[in-house]
């Protein structure tokens, strides 16, 4: 089996389906009816794609594991998500921003995938950029209500950007792996469109009358399985039933 | 998130929701439908977020392709109670309906 490339097709997995997770938790919590929905339809967007990346994953690995098995058998050490898709809920502004920083680093990362030599990557890609460009919009429209809104909104939307901005240099980190996929067409340089992403988020965020605090030195870890706290108290709650009744059935 | 801290931001949204969120009327035209049709309301700040709000809440099954979004404040309804003098006299006059006119079978169906 190709390591690398199935590794390489866990990282966008495990994005996917951590973070489908997190925002599952939203469920029934959300400060409107509307916005409930919305959070619970992302949330799926991503599990839906987890499972697709999850799949393919298994048959690359050919060990007749399946996707189930890799999403709810694996520890905390061996889940390949970027940091930020990890980290807790919080508050709604909080909630807002991650989803405002990753969906539009995201969504360059996707449409660079759909020049991939690799043909399930490329058409991963072509399906799932139409949720992310959604995702995108209502993030953005999102911080500019609650960054230009209340006193209220504005400080916990400031106060959320300013905690999460750290967690944000990861998204461009290319490491050995990533370096191997891009020389092979396979993967995405995320370095190349580091620019754009910022003159992207900060259009918004000079409309939303937010500021960016400076750039200081980036968490980092999630790809090579070096995890928050988070992640482990998170699995335990999402693999706590496949793991206490194994093979259990619907 | 403790249980409190999820309750009181709740109930902000929730006197926020009754002060500052409008109703609105939504309505979806389907794939192939000709007209947008009515399917219920929802709560949002603006228009845009309307739109975002219906199609998050109305399209999920692919119900529609397009969407309309009315404040609920600016539909104006007839009266129930007007149904009778507003409606009823359109009832008896035969002459409004085109029935009584031959059409050639060369026009076909109009």
């Amino acid at each position: 089996m190709n390591q690398k490339l199935f590794e390489y097709v866990l990282r966008i997995a495990d994005n996917a389906l951590i973070y489908g997770q997190r925002l599952s938790e939203w469920c029934g919590h959300g400060p409107v009816l509307e916005e409930d929905i919305a959070l619970a339809n992302t949330s799926l967007d991503y599990i839906g794609q987890a499972t697709n990346l999850l799949k393919y994953a298994a048959e690359l690995e050919g060990k007749g594991r399946t996707e189930d098995d890799i999403a709810f058998l694996r520890d905390a050490w061996d889940f390949k998500n970027l940091l930020i898709v990890e980290l807790p809920n919080n508050d709604y502004a909080y909630t807002i921003a991650r989803q405002f920083f990753f969906a539009h680093w995201y969504l360059l990362f996707l449409e660079e995938l759909q020049s991939s030599s690799n043909e399930f990557l490329k058409g991963f890609a072509e399906k799932s950029i139409k949720e992310i460009r959604y995702h995108v919009q209502h993030a953005s429209d999102w911080m500019l209500r609650l960054g230009d809104g209340t006193e209220d909104s504005h400080a916990r939307m400031q106060n959320a950007v300013n905690q999460l901005w750290e967690f944000t240099p990861e998204f461009f980190m290319m490491d050995e792996l990533d370096q191997w996929a891009i020389a092979e067409n396979i993967g995405v340089n995320c370095e190349g469109f580091k620019a754009q992403w910022r003159h992207n988020i900060e259009s918004v965020i000079t409309e939303a009358t937010l500021v960016l605090p400076p750039d200081a030195w980036g968490q980092r870890g999630g790809r090579s399985g070096k995890h928050t706290e988070y992640l482990g108290l998170m699995l335990a709650e999402m693999q706590f039933l496949q793991r206490a009744y194994p093979g259990a059935k619907w | 998130m403790r249980l409190l801290d999820v309750t009181v931001i709740c109930e902000k949204f929730l006197v926020m929701s009754n002060k500052d969120w409008p109703l609105w009327e939504i309505f979806i035209r389907s794939k192939s439908g000709l007209a947008h049709k009515h399917v219920g309301s929802l709560h949002a700040t603006d228009a845009k977020m309307a739109i975002e709000n219906a199609r998050d809440v109305y399209t999920r099954r692919m119900e529609g392709v397009s969407v309309w979004v009315v404040k609920s404040a600016d539909i104006f309804a007839s009266s129930p109670d007007d149904k009778s003098f507003l409606f009823d006299p359109a009832n008896d006059k035969v002459y409004r309906h085109p029935t009584f006119y031959e059409i050639p079978p060369e026009v076909g169906h109009m």
